[in-house]
């Protein structure tokens, strides 16, 4: 098993490699200097901008500078945001853990719904409740976030006027404040949550209907086994294998979603951070949250090859 | 559906042809015609739409703003008063040329770059594959946003605002979408390429170009036509969101995602204005969706309906 982990992290570490080469070649083809600024303040004279350049090798040849990026971004020197006035890093840890919470917990969610309803589902195809599982997973992925989102305001705000929309990070403690952090966490969760379970439950029901026509199957019911024992313990093992997969190729989507839900409740996280160095022209941020979600989506991937492995023994002796 | 049982079971069979027996079967799939009908109805809206609704996009009349919907606007009017019909038809011609070019990018970036894979017996194919998976492993999202907010200032000084901001869309978003359809295409050439008839045809001396072109393509297409329709909702909703985050068309273009955008601080006071634009998008992307399920049932030979 330790030999299987090592050698996913050996295929995870090009890839990551890879990515950073995208995202670089991608920054440095770009018209446009990340110091245009500088070049185009006419209080900035012509010495201090050609040190400035030495200085951050932009005369360097390409694959020069590329090593150099890569060796700052390895040791944690990741630049110096000019709008906020800190360090990237620091900034983007400040900010991380609201979206690793906002994901965490809408993961959460959509595993609850879709493991149940589509092994539900998959155990009875084709009937009422199978087809109407389908249309409302089918209506779910063709849903936007943005449009969830705002439906859910309209209604659950506006209308209703049950629920915050605008999410506030304030430090306190206290009961009130936890369930007040809970009660403006519920939107986007839900948001988020709905839209993966709909797609899993599909996923979840396709894999499950592969297993259940197996011989093992049958022999385990022959046995005399009761309905849940062969679908927990016999169907449902096997059919995850597959469903761990995709939810790994589907991580780069629900950052997607993420980003898009902290923009709309206006929650602090990388997402919006990322937006809004964007509409500030903020290049190192930028670059890094851009890195950043590309290391979390190779580490989900890690993850779910290494718990595939788990799952399914046979796949870490190869 | 009874109108289409005019053709007795004798006439079936002398016109029988691939193309045929794909609409037998689409046509089983009652939500995918009904999803076919209404995309066409939506279409038609954008495209004649002009032409009958003559109300400018850009007219001013802060006195009628917010208003919901009445006679003079049928689906009410924005902030500054500006009719949201003329400019949801405006903007739905943008949004569906822009799923639709964007799905032609990617299904001919994945188609060429899954053939070559498919056909290559050396190490172009891994290599092919092993970018194909990195790109899969790319946070989408974030990177289309990196892309338009590097290359929008140079792209909009050569087409200017619209037609730059359009071309770099669709370019990244198809750009972005290929892989699936290089998976799919690879996995199809694989198994073609060791059939009877590709031998056949090349012991008879046809060239690889004519063997894919004639022989391995065509019998490839099914999955791609498939990829490519579920492509093109998938582009739609790309586009909606870079606009709805207020980085994709200026705000002189109301394509539905910007017409989004431009409502969310007014749910208050005027619902309307958001309800329309995101109900279109969503109309038009769970319709190309059925329809990709629908064409799913109808080409997929091994399944009996």
């Amino acid at each position: 098993m330790s030999q299987y982990i090592l050698r996913r992290l050996m295929i995870a570490l090009p890839s990551l490699l890879g990515i950073s080469l995208v995202l670089f070649v991608v920054l440095a083809l770009a018209p446009g200097d990340p110091f245009s600024e500088l070049a185009t303040n006419p209080n900035v004279p012509p010495e201090v901008q050609a040190a400035l350049r030495a200085k951050f090798g932009l005369d360097d040849p390409i694959y020069i500078r590329y090593l150099h990026w890569l060796a700052a971004m390895a040791q944690g020197d990741w630049g110096f945001s000019f709008v906020s006035r800190m360090n990237v890093d620091t900034l983007i840890l400040q900010r991380l853990p609201a979206t690793l919470y906002v994901i965490g917990s809408a993961q959460l969610l959509a595993l609850l719904i879709a493991i149940p309803v589509g092994v539900y589902a998959a155990t009875r195809p084709y009937s009422l409740f199978d087809q109407l599982a389908n249309t409302f997973a089918f209506i779910g992925f063709s849903l936007p976030t943005f449009f969830t989102g705002i439906l859910f305001i309209l209604v659950f705000s506006v209308k209703l006027d049950w629920l915050p929309f605008v999410y506030t990070d304030v430090p306190g403690s206290g009961i009130k404040w936890a369930l007040e952090m809970i009660r403006q966490a519920i939107m986007p969760v839900m948001v988020l949550g709905l839209f993966q379970a709909a797609s899993l439950t599909r996923f979840v029901r396709s894999a499950m209907l592969d297993v259940i026509r197996l011989d093992y199957v049958t022999t385990a019911r022959a046995k005399g086994l009761g309905q849940a024992n062969v679908i927990v313990k016999h169907v449902m093992r096997n059919a995850m294998i597959p469903v761990v997969t995709l939810i790994a190729l589907q991580m780069p989507a629900v950052f997607g979603g993420a980003i898009v839900t902290e923009q709309i409740f206006r929650i602090p996280g990388i997402g919006s951070l990322l937006i809004s160095s964007i509409l500030a022209n903020d290049t190192p941020v930028i670059m890094a949250v851009t890195f950043v979600f590309a290391c979390l989506v190779v580490l989900f991937n890690l993850i779910a090859d290494v718990l595939y492995g788990w799952l399914d023994p046979r796949i870490s002796f190869r | 559906m009874a109108g289409l049982t005019l053709a007795s079971p004798s006439a079936e069979r002398r016109g029988y042809s691939p193309w045929r027996e794909t609409w037998r079967r689409y046509r089983r799939h009652r939500p995918a015609v009904i999803s076919a009908v209404l995309l066409l109805l939506l279409i038609a809206a954008v495209v004649i739409g002009p032409f009958v609704w003559r109300v400018s996009i850009s007219d001013i009349d802060v006195v009628a703003g917010l208003q919901g919907p009445s006679l003079a606007h049928p689906f009410g009017t924005d902030d500054l008063g500006q009719d949201l019909l003329a400019r949801m038809i405006y903007g739905g011609r943008i949004s569906l040329a822009v799923g639709l070019a964007a799905m032609l990018v990617s299904v001919f970036v994945g188609t060429l770059i899954g053939a070559l894979a498919g056909m290559s017996r050396g190490a172009l194919g891994y290599i092919l594959m092993w970018v194909t998976d990195l790109f899969l492993s790319l946070p989408q999202l974030p990177l289309l946003l990196l892309l338009i907010y590097l290359f929008r200032d140079g792209l909009k000084a050569v087409f200017g605002p619209e037609g730059g901001i359009f071309i770099l869309i669709v370019l990244v978003i198809g750009g972005l979408r290929w892989m699936p359809v290089a998976r799919l295409v690879r996995a199809q050439f694989l198994s073609l390429r060791e059939k009877e008839f590709v031998e056949a045809a090349r012991a008879l001396g046809a060239s690889p170009t004519r063997q894919v072109i004639r022989h391995i393509l065509p019998n490839a297409l099914g999955p791609v036509i498939i990829a490519g329709t579920i492509d093109v909702a998938a582009a739609i909703i790309a586009e909606s969101t870079l606009s709805f985050l207020g980085l994709g068309f200026p705000p002189d273009t109301p394509t539905w995602g910007r017409i989004l955008y431009d409502a969310k601080d007014f749910l208050d006071i005027g619902p309307h204005w958001a309800l329309f634009p995101g109900g279109a998008i969503f109309i038009a992307v769970v319709a190309i969706n059925f329809i990709g399920d629908g064409l799913r049932d109808a080409l997929d030979a091994r399944k009996v309906i």
